[in-house]
């Protein structure tokens, strides 16, 4: 399946004679080769060969990756250049920068101790813009962590997730999740948790209901990135897509490091896409620094999820950021390695350019949003500050969809504890009852 | 069906047979007379009514789906006999076999607003899943403020003791999840019980684990009502009365203190409560509280391991609420903390003889 696969994609490996005389068979038509039939196990559709080959994964040429920009923000092929309204353009573009104001400025405030944590984005920007134009508003997204961007772009507020921060009684989260652990029934954003790769077969059952409802319009997609891919869920998850022929896009963001573990310590095969053929499921790898390359790629992953053909892409990006505030990633990484993601291989960078080449954006332009953009921020993290936190009780709601009696009983002991203790308890921050 | 299926079928449902049959001597089985709702009843085994159950749901609710490994031919126990050619494939279907990804797939479709009952092939095999159910079911509405949530999602599993089964097909894993706040735990004694416990966790807005002692498939059987109805979850039943003591247990075990309170009324007069406990988590303090408050002694029985045992749950509580009223130590009739053996099982489970012994040195204290 591979092989066939491959040999619709770039040709020009073929021709590295060194590389190709090592090729083995999977790269010729196999079933014509000695007129051999195909073999009658179930478990596999395949013809005998007298050849011992032992495959490894160099036997395959590498998926190539999908790009419509170069790094100057110039179409590559005049083709492929997305048809995208000017409007929904630039709101990719400014979504990407309130992205980055809103990590710069909440980074800095974590630094100063005035959330708990924080994680950005940065280098990641046209994976999230690229993808959530590419969706209809009503497909379900499941999250890792790092979709800040999508989130922004379905139309959750700063302020929203300022909320979610600081765990204020404005936070629908109603304060009980970590902050960047954000949620919107409204946007049809799935709550985040921490575990990894969870969310993976989760987000295949959830297309498998939208499947069963009449007429269905609505696909899912699921974000996880390269290291969340080694957990037993992901290949759970793959493997349920494809036997169970599920409407979802399982959304990989491979940007190289798993906090401080590269993709080489991750895994020894041809990254993440390489195992969606193997597994049954359409494959697309692309450049996770073009926001269009991301929007071409899943639109077209999303044609063909609503045909019940999941799919898989893998997103080639880098980390320009520590993992989160917890981490300092000079300690296993070269500046210069994080330089050339910074600047020449930026995705605000290039669909900046793309959009100035249109015409449609200029520096001043820029200059005037980025401060709009960063203002926002700052004034919703003043409000943030100042609203109480959630009384109390809602420690013990929505355990369950009913209060069961020995948690009623355990919220009234807290509650005849806080008579006497409540001086030893930070109530001023938490709204009276 | 392919005729190698069909062999394998075959196969499998004579050696659930063989298992039940020649396994069956370590309790009196002791059906329920009582009939939970007026109506018409049929003679049903409990995988019968497991079935029944999964019929009505199926029939009742479109958005209801039942998947789990061999599901589809009506699985190894024959719960699904005859579901997929009456719902169709989408809705009665096999899975790949892993675990992780049956719970996680179940919490998907229980968040997309779909009824999800999910079958795990044996307990034993459920702790791959354990990520899944204890720390995504459990905490999705919590941790999203309401947001989201999975309560259409139930998780069924064969549990217990089978006569043969060693160590990977005779576990009782309900103290782990009882550990794990956002979660149902549910185990039937028997058919009718069984039937009305597993329509409520379908139609609980909690997520629930309902364990079903495999024993019991074929070899419990019960006049059972035709018709729909639920058993309440986080309640108790009281199935015997007296002052003497109070037994308390769950699954099969059920059986074996109904028999060990027969005996001590004939052999020593003594008349004793006892409880089926049927919900683990949310558990039903108040049956039991009340029940030790008036007869002063209370002996817990289940066939996992004693140490971190559901036993030591109930056995605090009722020391914590029953202080003044307890005349003995609230004694404890477990499984050993060793895992659960082959050949050994007879010497391993806690048996008639074990609490009888135990409920004797209870009433002397």
């Amino acid at each position: 399946m591979m092989a066939r696969a491959l040999r619709n994609g770039v040709t020009f490996l073929r021709f590295n004679a060194r590389r190709s005389t090592r090729l083995f068979s999977t790269h010729t038509r196999p079933e014509i080769e000695n007129g051999i039939r195909i073999a009658e196990f179930p478990g596999a559709k395949a013809p005998y060969v007298t050849e011992l080959n032992v495959l490894n994964e160099k036997t395959y040429d590498p998926i190539p990756i999908y790009r419509v920009l170069d790094k100057n923000g110039n179409v590559l092929i005049s083709s492929e250049e997305p048809n995208i309204d000017k409007d929904t353009l630039l709101n990719m573009y400014k979504t990407m920068i309130q992205l980055y104001q809103m990590d710069k400025i909440l980074y800095e405030s974590q630094r100063q101790g005035r959330i708990s944590f924080y994680m950005t984005n940065y280098g990641e920007e046209g994976i999230h813009v690229g993808s959530a134009a590419a969706l209809s508003p009503e497909d379900l997204v499941f999250a890792q962590y790092r979709e800040t961007g999508v989130l922004l772009y379905r139309g959750m507020t700063v302020t929203e997730l300022v909320n979610q921060c600081y765990g204020n009684h404005e936070d629908s989260g109603k304060g009980r999740h970590m902050p960047v652990h954000y949620g919107s029934k409204q946007h049809n954003i799935v709550t985040i948790s921490s575990p990894l790769a969870t969310q993976m077969p989760q987000a295949v059952g959830a297309a498998y209901a939208y499947k069963r409802q009449p007429a269905n319009e609505r696909c899912v997609i699921c974000y996880f990135g390269e290291g969340a891919a080694s957990e037993g869920d992901a290949f759970a998850a793959l493997n349920f897509a494809a036997t169970l022929e599920c409407p979802v896009i399982l959304f990989c963001r491979n940007n190289g490091y798993a906090i401080s573990t590269p993709s080489s310590e991750q895994y020894r095969g041809d990254g993440i896409a390489s195992r969606g053929p193997a597994l049954g499921l359409q494959t697309i790898r692309v450049d996770g620094t073009d926001a269009l390359a991301v929007y071409n790629a899943v639109r077209r992953a999303r044609e063909l999820a609503l045909q019940n053909k999941p799919v898989l892409i893998e997103a080639m990006a880098y980390r320009v950021g520590h993992h989160s505030t917890s981490d300092d990633s000079t300690a296993y990484r070269p500046a210069e390695e994080i330089n050339k993601w910074t600047t020449e291989e930026s995705p605000i960078n290039k669909l900046r350019l793309y959009l100035e080449r249109k015409g449609i954006w200029d520096a001043e332009s820029d200059k005037a949003f980025a401060k709009e953009a960063r203002n926002s921020v700052v004034r919703s993290m003043q409000e943030a500050e100042r609203k109480q936190k959630p009384h109390w009780k809602e420690m013990f709601e929505d355990v369950y969809y009913d209060m069961p009696p020995s948690l009623q009983k355990q919220m009234k002991q807290m509650e005849e504890h806080l008579k006497k203790y409540n001086e030893k308890y930070p109530m001023n921050q938490f709204q009276p009852e | 069906m392919t005729s190698a299926i069909r062999k394998c079928t075959k196969f499998i449902v004579k050696n659930v047979n063989i298992m039940v049959n020649r396994s069956s001597s370590h309790f009196t089985y002791f059906p329920d007379e009582q009939q939970p709702i007026q109506g018409e009843t049929v003679k049903m085994n409990m995988m019968q009514a497991i079935n029944n159950a999964m019929d009505l749901t199926l029939k009742s609710d479109s958005s209801a789906v039942l998947f789990g490994e061999d599901v589809g031919f009506g699985g190894v126990f024959r719960c699904a006999l005859g579901l997929q050619e009456k719902y169709g494939k989408d809705r009665v279907f096999n899975t790949p076999l892993c675990e992780q990804g049956i719970a996680g797939f179940g919490i998907g479709l229980a968040t997309a607003g779909a009824t999800a009952i999910a079958e795990i092939q044996f307990a034993d095999y459920i702790f791959p899943a354990f990520d899944q159910l204890v720390n995504e079911a459990a905490k999705y509405r919590y941790r999203s403020g309401g947001l989201f949530e999975c309560g259409g999602l139930t998780v069924r599993a064969p549990c217990g003791a089978v006569g043969h089964g060693g160590l990977y097909h005779s576990q009782s894993p309900e103290a782990f999840f009882a550990h794990a706040a956002g979660l149902k735990v549910v185990i039937p004694r028997g058919p009718i019980a069984a039937k009305g416990l597993l329509l409520s966790c379908i139609q609980d807005r909690d997520p629930c684990i309902f364990l079903e002692p495999k024993i019991l498939y074929r070899s419990a059987t019960e006049q059972v009502p035709v018709d729909s109805y639920t058993l309440p979850l986080g309640k108790a039943q009281l199935l015997r009365e007296g002052d003497a003591a109070t037994l308390v247990s769950w699954g099969t075990q059920v059986h074996v203190a109904l028999e060990v309170a027969d005996l001590a009324r004939e052999r020593l007069g003594a008349h004793c409560d006892v409880i089926d406990l049927c919900s683990i988590l949310p558990w039903d303090q108040t049956t039991v509280c009340d029940s030790v408050k008036k007869t002063g002694r209370c002996l817990v029985s289940h066939e996992a391991p004693l140490t971190g045992g559901f036993g030591a749950e109930v056995a605090a509580a009722v020391q914590n609420e029953c202080f003044l009223h307890l005349e003995a130590p609230v004694a404890r009739a477990c499984g050993w903390d060793t895992p659960f053996p082959h050949v050994f099982e007879p010497f391993y489970l806690p048996t008639r003889e074990r609490l009888y012994d135990d409920l004797v040195k209870l009433l002397d204290y």
